[in-house]
């Protein structure tokens, strides 16, 4: 990093990009959705505020996430013009920025809304920024598996936010995105295999192999099947859920034995896996969507 | 009085007008950001009063 290339103050577009505002919008839409399923009518502002925290979080998290990464992401192609790699902005202001986002997050949820959302929320932070990315992420092909915790979080900390107590709903909530993430970050490890392997990320296809990950993601989407149906099972939302859950993870299963069962070849474009990724999106969104339509829908 | 630059303008090319075209950019961020905290934390209280 050259003095002239940081003669320039960091532009506050590049702050903003430091928070991963793509994955942050899926944060905020299940933690909203959470918030809106839960049994219990919120005040609007104290909603808002836990929802806004919950964002912060996440920014924060993923701001630090950079900070650690920086060399990382300047070794592979889909992360490199980000603002530290790139150079447009000091490491230390990374750094702060993240922590001073986490902090501010967790101290006006704590606040605001309550003690124990604002506890799981300093919990989700820690382990994305150093159980995950310190820890486990440079050290096992199992990092996907458990850093996926992080991103199980905002369901059940906007459900506690409503409620103020943990239930089996909220569990189950975070339990289903626990047991999609991997599914979903093996198949974009699969087409992007050659950029992690680059930098030596453990990825499981680059340390197991590209048969031994096609198997785990279809085992991940078989176990996610009855899993996704378990609120239903238990009571805790009516058929809309059940059946919108029902539908979508038969067509996860089926996408995911696509990728499973096969083998790529030289110069394959890896469509199946590509369909993969992006269904696995839609599938997350319309699953949560359905939750809430169902809450809404019985009252 | 000089007109205000607009948002998607290209940066100047003279790096102290760039410099303070960035800097001038964050200030304003900064403000909003500061000014919508002000109004949640102003909107936090009342609903907690109410409570």
């Amino acid at each position: 990093m050259t003095a002239a290339t940081l003669a320039l103050p960091t532009d506050w577009r590049d702050f903003l990009s430091l928070t991963k505002p793509r994955v942050m919008s899926l944060v905020i839409f299940t933690g909203l959705c959470g918030l809106l399923a839960a049994p219990v009518r919120i005040n609007p502002v104290i909603g808002f505020t836990a929802i806004l925290c919950i964002a912060l979080g996440a920014g924060g998290a993923a701001a630090l996430n950079q900070w650690w990464e920086a060399d990382l992401d300047a070794g592979m192609k889909r992360t490199q013009a980000r603002p530290l790699p790139a150079g447009r902005m000091e490491r230390e202001s990374a750094r702060d920025f993240g922590v001073a986002l986490s902090a501010a997050s967790v101290i006006i949820m704590g606040l605001a809304v309550g003690v124990l959302p604002a506890a799981i929320l300093a919990l989700s932070i820690v382990y994305y920024a150093v159980v995950y990315t310190i820890w486990l992420k440079p050290r096992t092909p199992q990092n996907i598996v458990i850093g996926g915790g992080a991103g199980a979080f905002p369901p059940l900390i906007g459900w506690v936010a409503a409620t103020g107590h943990i239930t089996a709903m909220p569990v189950l909530l975070f339990a289903i995105i626990f047991m999609w993430t991997p599914p979903h970050f093996w198949a974009l490890a699969l087409f992007v295999q050659t950029d992690y392997a680059k930098v030596g990320i453990p990825m499981l296809p680059v340390v197991a192999g590209e048969t031994v990950t096609r198997r785990h993601i279809l085992v991940y989407a078989l176990l996610l099947f009855p899993l996704a149906l378990a609120p239903w099972w238990i009571g805790g939302t009516g058929a809309v859920y059940g059946w919108s859950a029902a539908l979508l993870s038969a067509a996860f299963v089926v996408l995911s034995a696509q990728v499973g069962l096969r083998r790529s070849v030289p110069g394959d474009a890896m469509k199946p896996e590509k369909r993969l990724f992006a269904y696995s999106i839609l599938y997350l969104f319309a699953l949560f969507a359905a939750l809430v339509a169902d809450r809404w829908m019985l009252g | 009085m000089k007109p205000m630059p607009k948002t998607n303008d290209p940066l100047p090319t003279d790096p102290e007008a760039r410099r303070l075209r960035v800097q001038r950019q964050r200030n304003v961020a900064m403000a909003l950001v500061m000014g919508a905290l002000a109004i949640l934390f102003f909107a936090i209280t009342i609903v907690k009063l109410k409570v």
